[in-house]
């Protein structure tokens, strides 16, 4: 007969088996390989033969860093993250507080409007965004043309092309964060507002002094979060662009497809997966210092 | 005085912005919709045309007599449904561990899968690949489903939900002689009925809207997901614009119905999964 302790600590563990089994051999294996992976030479050759596999230190890592297309695709992706994601984040609390307003009559409809693209298929709305684009006939340009707007070759000029791509994905997922901030919106309490007003603040002072302090956390969640989805921006370009016009829209997960699963250096490509990683790593740590340093 | 007559001034500012803000949401998905529908070449005509002159069901025919699209559609259901229900079963039991047993390491483990969140899983996915191609599953619909069973995600979810649930409703089940197993099937689970629609929607949509894993595991037609077929159609058949616009709506169609139909659930996890966290 076993104590109801170890009986409780025996149940946990066999509840947990199965998950943490999975979990252990599917990702956090996989995670430590890779960083094994990008200290090799593993290419088309290791593939087929593994005797062929050497350890080669950090070349993988020089050797990225003396890409000049590693640069480009680095650049392109800070491009995405610093202009898409502030962007993404600012029309995501616009519109909560627009669904969130006093005023409002049916918010509902609203927020289930805004919120629809973030449950579609990112590759089927790419391939819909592509046409939209078109120089041409799309329809994106004949609507800039009535204000006389000359056409623009949205995917095809290299300057263009990365802001087309950040206008989709903005579109696509700012009604993510619209209901994260809607939810912080509602935690905040309605006689703060009351209170304010009868002491005479105007709607902008009480968006400034309330609102926007008492979000504090759900805004450091928010933009943690965007941060980390849109450094690993692949679809958009992989469908839109294949990483042109010129490489403008080459990503570093585009580089690490390409380099990994089309052309099979995968040395190369995990030590280029493990940069990203890092570069995460670091502006997740420097977002949650800011935002300490702020609070103190 | 001055202040009062103007006062419906700001709401309709309000209702003004959230309409253009709704149009400008919806406005692809319609033209997508409309332009699904029109006769062959219309659109790309200009001016563009926002309805079609003549409805035509013909490119959503052609999809599934001259291409496979049956295939595709029959591919992402299965993988949908397999992982949801599969991962569901494995990541309530795990959420039920976390939440209501005690062992010793138990919040040290939960906090170490909450911080392994900042990994992004390309990292992952060059060695998994290997080891897939190990197990010779490569181009399987286990190279789909078993790396999805569990997700660390899942089981945050409803760990969350159970902690609110209180302990004594499961010792009154414990004194009445249940077993573990039994308390978990016909106790925890349908208390958790809400948060597991959640998860099942979460799960559900983002394997059928997954891109870049199937892209990488299934290398045969035969086997692609549907946006991995619509990815590699739209290369090969880019002027045939209403065609891939009828691909793109029975692909965005399915779980756009089961977000409108289930939306309060799923609407309720992002918060729950957004407060917590």
């Amino acid at each position: 007969m076993i104590g109801p302790e170890r009986h409780a600590a025996l149940s946990g563990w066999a509840f947990l088996a199965p998950a943490l089994l999975l979990i252990a051999v599917f990702f956090f294996l996989p995670v430590m390989a890779a960083l094994a992976l990008s200290f090799t030479d593993f290419d088309i050759y290791a593939l087929g033969d593994l005797q062929r596999l050497r350890f080669i230190g950090f070349d993988n890592y020089l050797q990225l860093l003396q890409s000049p297309l590693f640069w480009i695709a680095l650049g392109n992706t800070a491009y995405f993250v610093v202009v898409g994601g502030p962007l993404s984040v600012a029309i995501s609390l616009g519109a909560a507080l627009l669904v969130n307003s006093r005023l409002t009559h049916g918010s509902a409809w609203f927020r289930t409007a805004l919120f629809l693209p973030v449950v579609t298929t990112l590759v089927a709305v790419a391939v819909v965004w592509r046409y939209l684009y078109h120089p041409r006939y799309g329809l994106l340009n004949y609507g800039l043309s009535l204000f006389g707007v000359e056409p623009i070759d949205w995917l095809g000029d290299p300057n263009w092309a990365m802001p087309a791509i950040i206008l989709m994905a903005v579109w696509k997922n700012f009604g993510f964060n619209m209901i994260i901030f809607i939810a912080g919106l509602q935690n905040i309490p309605p006689p703060l507002y009351e209170a304010a007003r009868i002491d005479g603040a105007n709607a902008w002072q009480q968006f400034r002094h309330i609102t926007l302090p008492l979000l504090g956390p759900t805004f450091l969640f928010v933009a943690l979060m965007t941060m980390i989805g849109y450094f690993q921006v692949f679809a958009e370009p992989y469908v839109m662009t294949q990483g042109g016009p010129a490489n403008r829209t080459m990503s570093v997960v585009l580089l690490m497809y390409e380099e990994g699963f089309r052309w099979w250096n995968m040395g190369y490509a995990s030590a280029a997966a493990f940069v990203l990683f890092a570069l995460i790593l670091a502006a997740t740590m420097l977002q949650l210092q800011l935002r300490r340093r702020g609070s103190s | 005085m001055s202040r009062r007559s103007y006062s419906w001034l700001p709401a309709l500012l309000v209702h003004g912005l959230l309409a253009a803000g709704a149009m400008l949401a919806l406005a692809p998905l319609a033209w997508m919709l409309a332009a699904s529908l029109m006769p062959p070449g219309e659109a790309n005509s200009y001016p563009p045309r926002l309805w079609p002159s003549a409805i035509t069901f013909e490119h959503y025919t052609a999809l599934f007599t001259r291409l496979d699209l049956a295939r595709y559609l029959f591919n992402s259901t299965l993988l949908a449904i397999a992982v949801t229900v599969i991962s569901l079963l494995i990541n309530s039991m795990a959420g039920y561990a976390f939440a209501k047993f005690r062992f010793r390491g138990r919040d040290r483990l939960f906090q170490g899968l909450l911080a392994a969140l900042v990994i992004p899983a390309q990292v992952t996915m060059l060695p998994l690949f290997l080891l897939l191609k190990q197990f010779g599953l490569i181009n399987t619909y286990g190279g789909v489903i078993i790396p999805g069973m569990a997700s660390i995600f899942g089981i945050f979810l409803i760990r969350q939900y159970l902690l609110a649930i209180p302990d004594s409703l499961l010792d009154a089940a414990r004194m009445d002689g249940a077993g573990e197993f039994r308390i978990y099937w016909s106790l925890i689970v349908p208390l958790c009925r809400p948060i597991l629609v959640t998860l099942a929607i979460f799960t559900f949509l983002g394997v059928w809207n997954d891109f870049m894993w199937p892209l990488i595991v299934l290398t045969d037609s035969s086997m692609y997901t549907l946006p991995v077929a619509l990815a590699n159609l739209s290369g090969e058949h880019v002027q045939d614009t209403e065609l891939m616009m009828a691909g793109s709506v029975l692909t965005v169609l399915p779980v756009m119905l089961l977000f409108v139909i289930l939306q309060k659930y799923y609407i309720a996890g992002i918060m729950l999964g957004g407060m917590k966290g």
